[in-house]
């Protein structure tokens, strides 16, 4: 027997003597994991992927709570729920500014199912509240209300789509860089805003506000004060779920966001679907601009969006652009957001703290998705694994 | 003055405005060379400015009377480059590793960048127990800007080339490093073409996730100086809360104006502050005031067609910008 073992490992010996230099080495290279793109994941592990993620980043951001304030993350965590619920004012509160986000997110969505990025819906809603705003201005008074509010309506719908389209059509026919065109327009809004302010307040003020709008309100809701703008939006959703899953052009934004050469191939004009998409992105971002100032605050200034066409980006994004989900998604944004706000100002915090936790979250996110679109395979045979001992038994 | 226009003094504050523009464009050119679309810029740009106010505001309560200028300036200067190198390793870790999806991402990281600067901004003072009344970093900030000790003798010429702190001539010399490099050495060659086609360049046996972390993080940082400008020599090293204010759009807006190319967006950047500033100078009606501000994003704007249209190789964005590359994906 024993001269047997021997004769294997002097083979062995040889064998290893014979194989290229590299081979050695190339055993040692062998990567501890590789990345591969899982099928479809089972519901309930994605969503627990999630979870586990949003768990997560609360710790750490309890954590860094901890490191940076001084303060018990649990009281932290404890005001920011009272301040998204805190009492029944607050609660509406919370509801119309679910309500607005959401809106922008639907608005969105569309053009990101077909893959283009649009950076700016911060301008197009802006862009519409302006509208709203010098139509309340100008032709308030000469009008009867009814007509003025029905002018408004149009007015910054039309505004919304032209800030829309106007990166689309160059896009569809130049190839113009979508993101970056639409993120400058932005700014073009925001400096006409700016502009308006100074001419309809000669004051020099930064708010043009509801003693100068005077006419042009949009009357409440059976007199509930948010109630509008709720329903609103609430019956966009359910509008853009079917029109994005059981219509054909819905179909087609799927299949030109898929692949534009395919859409072309099955006789799709993917110029008229680009188009047509910004500019039903862009009348809805006109409307929720609309239902910003003439039915929520009467007023304008050029922080008005503040953000959220940036916020629903993310909100689209993290919902996997559905729009049922993006009820969640939206509703846990606005939570962190008037939740922290509320908590900086009780324990004394600045503001922008409650920035920092949303980042940080979003980040937790942002990160988890990979975990949900591909499976890392951990190389059993990789050395970190074998032990020494066994180690020699294999070479 | 010519025609009673402070022509001097104009361009002196397009050149102090332009400044952080140009930090800020030379670092996200870099980074979109590599094919990442870093919308986090502007808030690695609050990083990098409030980074180096916490480094500097802690050196200057523990120094005393006088600081000692080498200090005064390393200090600050490795903590904003350390901020920003974090935010852009966090970045880079997201969308390179993770593979996530680069406008979210650049988007939560400005989000987290501008509350992180406002956050500690507004209460550095009180978590530090300081009793100072406001972040005032004065002293640091003549270290920053102090000028060359001839310029003041040399007329108008030392007032427009050499009345500047050092971080505006490192700007230029990061842009034209940037453009050398970019343009003459092999490295950049193969950044380039990590940007252009990932796959290819894999292929070719670069490394592509080395080369996109280390342009996104070199980016980045060169970024986070342009805050680092901004506080400790724009602002007298005073700090206000979003006084950074849409900058670090600007900046990449720039990055579109100079076709991708740092040395145009050295011009770029002085022509960007002179119309960010020029109204202070020509006598407008205050509803005109805003449409000059506009000017730098509608010029943009008609950059970006024309070079759309005209569709010249050299005046493109890099082809694969804003995808994440996956080698097992077709």
């Amino acid at each position: 027997m024993s001269e047997n073992i021997d004769r294997v490992n002097e083979t062995e010996a040889a064998v290893q003597d014979v194989k290229p230099d590299g081979h050695k080495d190339q055993k040692k290279r062998e990567p501890l994991f590789h990345i591969t793109k899982r099928g479809q994941l089972p519901l309930i592990q994605a969503i627990g992927i999630r979870a586990a993620a949003i768990v997560l980043a609360l710790i750490v951001g309890g954590i860094v709570s901890v490191f940076v304030t001084g303060k018990n993350p649990i009281d932290i965590y404890a005001s920011i729920f009272d301040g998204a619920f805190g009492n029944g004012d607050r609660a509406w509160v919370t509801l119309q500014e679910i309500a607005v986000l959401l809106g922008i997110s639907l608005a969105v969505t569309p053009a990101f199912r077909m893959r283009f990025w649009n950076t700016g819906a911060e301008g197009q809603v802006l862009i519409g509240c302006l509208a709203t705003a010098a139509c309340m201005f100008w032709i308030g008074g000469s009008v009867p209300e009814w007509l003025l509010i029905v002018i408004m309506l149009g007015a910054s719908i039309i505004a919304g789509i032209l800030w829309g389209v106007l990166p689309a059509v160059f896009k569809a026919f130049w190839g113009t860089n979508e993101t970056l065109f639409t993120l400058m327009m932005n700014y073009v809004a925001i400096q006409l805003v700016e502009s308006f302010l100074k001419i309809a307040d000669k004051s020099g003020s930064n708010t043009v506000g509801p003693t100068i709008l005077v006419h042009g309100w949009v009357p409440n809701l059976f007199g509930v004060q948010y109630l509008l703008n709720i329903v609103i939006v609430a019956a966009l959703c359910v509008l853009m779920y079917i029109y994005l899953k059981k219509t054909k052009q819905g179909y087609e934004i799927s299949v030109v966001g898929e692949s534009e050469n395919t859409a072309r191939y099955v006789g799709i004009n993917v110029k008229k679907v680009i188009i047509r998409t910004m500019a039903i992105s862009g009348a809805i971002c006109g409307l929720i601009g609309f239902l910003l100032v003439g039915a929520t605050s009467h007023s304008i200034d050029a922080d008005l969006v503040g953000g959220r066409g940036f916020t629903a980006i993310m909100v689209s994004w993290l919902a996997k652009f559905n729009p049922v989900i993006m009820v969640l998604t939206s509703f846990l944004l606005v939570f962190l957001d008037l939740g922290a706000g509320e908590m900086s100002s009780a324990l004394g915090l600045n503001k922008s703290y409650g920035e920092i936790l949303t980042g940080i979250i979003l980040f937790f996110i942002i990160g988890c998705e990979f975990f949900v679109q591909y499976k890392i395979n951990v190389n059993k045979n990789h050395k970190f694994f074998v032990k020494k001992g066994e180690k020699e038994v294999l070479e | 003055m010519i025609f009673g226009f402070p022509i001097v003094l104009f361009i002196q504050r397009a050149i102090l405005q332009g400044t952080a523009l140009l930090f800020g464009s030379t670092g996200e050119i870099l980074t979109e060379k590599s094919g990442n679309l870093n919308l986090g810029i502007p808030g690695i740009m609050y990083i990098g400015g409030i980074s180096g106010v916490i480094g500097g505001f802690l050196y200057q309560s523990s120094a005393g009377r006088t600081v000692n200028p080498v200090l005064a300036i390393i200090i600050p200067l490795l903590s904003s480059l350390l901020g920003s190198l974090l935010a852009s390793l966090l970045y880079c870790f997201l969308t390179v590793t993770l593979r996530a999806n680069q406008n979210v991402t650049g988007l939560a990281l400005t989000t987290f960048g501008v509350g992180f600067g406002n956050f500690f901004g507004g209460s550095l003072i009180k978590l530090v127990d300081s009793e100072v009344p406001s972040i005032a970093l004065t002293k640091i900030a003549k270290v920053f800007k102090k000028t060359l000790p001839f310029a003041d003798d040399l007329g108008w010429f030392g007032d427009i080339f050499l009345s500047y702190g050092f971080m505006v001539y490192l700007a230029i010399i990061l842009a034209v490093v940037a453009s050398i490099f970019l343009k003459k050495t092999r490295t950049g060659l193969y950044l380039r073409a990590v940007g252009e086609n990932p796959a290819t360049a894999d292929a070719a046996g670069i490394n592509v996730s080395k080369y996109k972390y280390l342009s996104t993080c070199i980016g980045g940082m060169i970024a986070g100086l342009g805050g680092l400008y901004y506080v400790m020599d724009y602002t007298n090293g005073v700090w206000s809360n979003n006084g950074f204010g849409d900058r670090g759009w600007l900046a990449i807006a720039l990055v579109i104006f100079a076709t991708w190319k740092p040395s145009v967006g050295i011009v770029g950047s002085y022509l960007f502050g002179a119309l960010y500033v020029l109204y202070n100078y020509i006598s407008v009606s205050m509803p005109m005031m805003p449409i000059i501000q506009m000017l730098p994003y509608v010029v943009t704007i008609i950059v970006l067609i024309i070079t759309s249209m005209r569709n010249k190789k050299e005046n493109q964005p890099p082809a694969s910008l804003g995808l994440s590359y996956f080698r097992e994906e077709r």
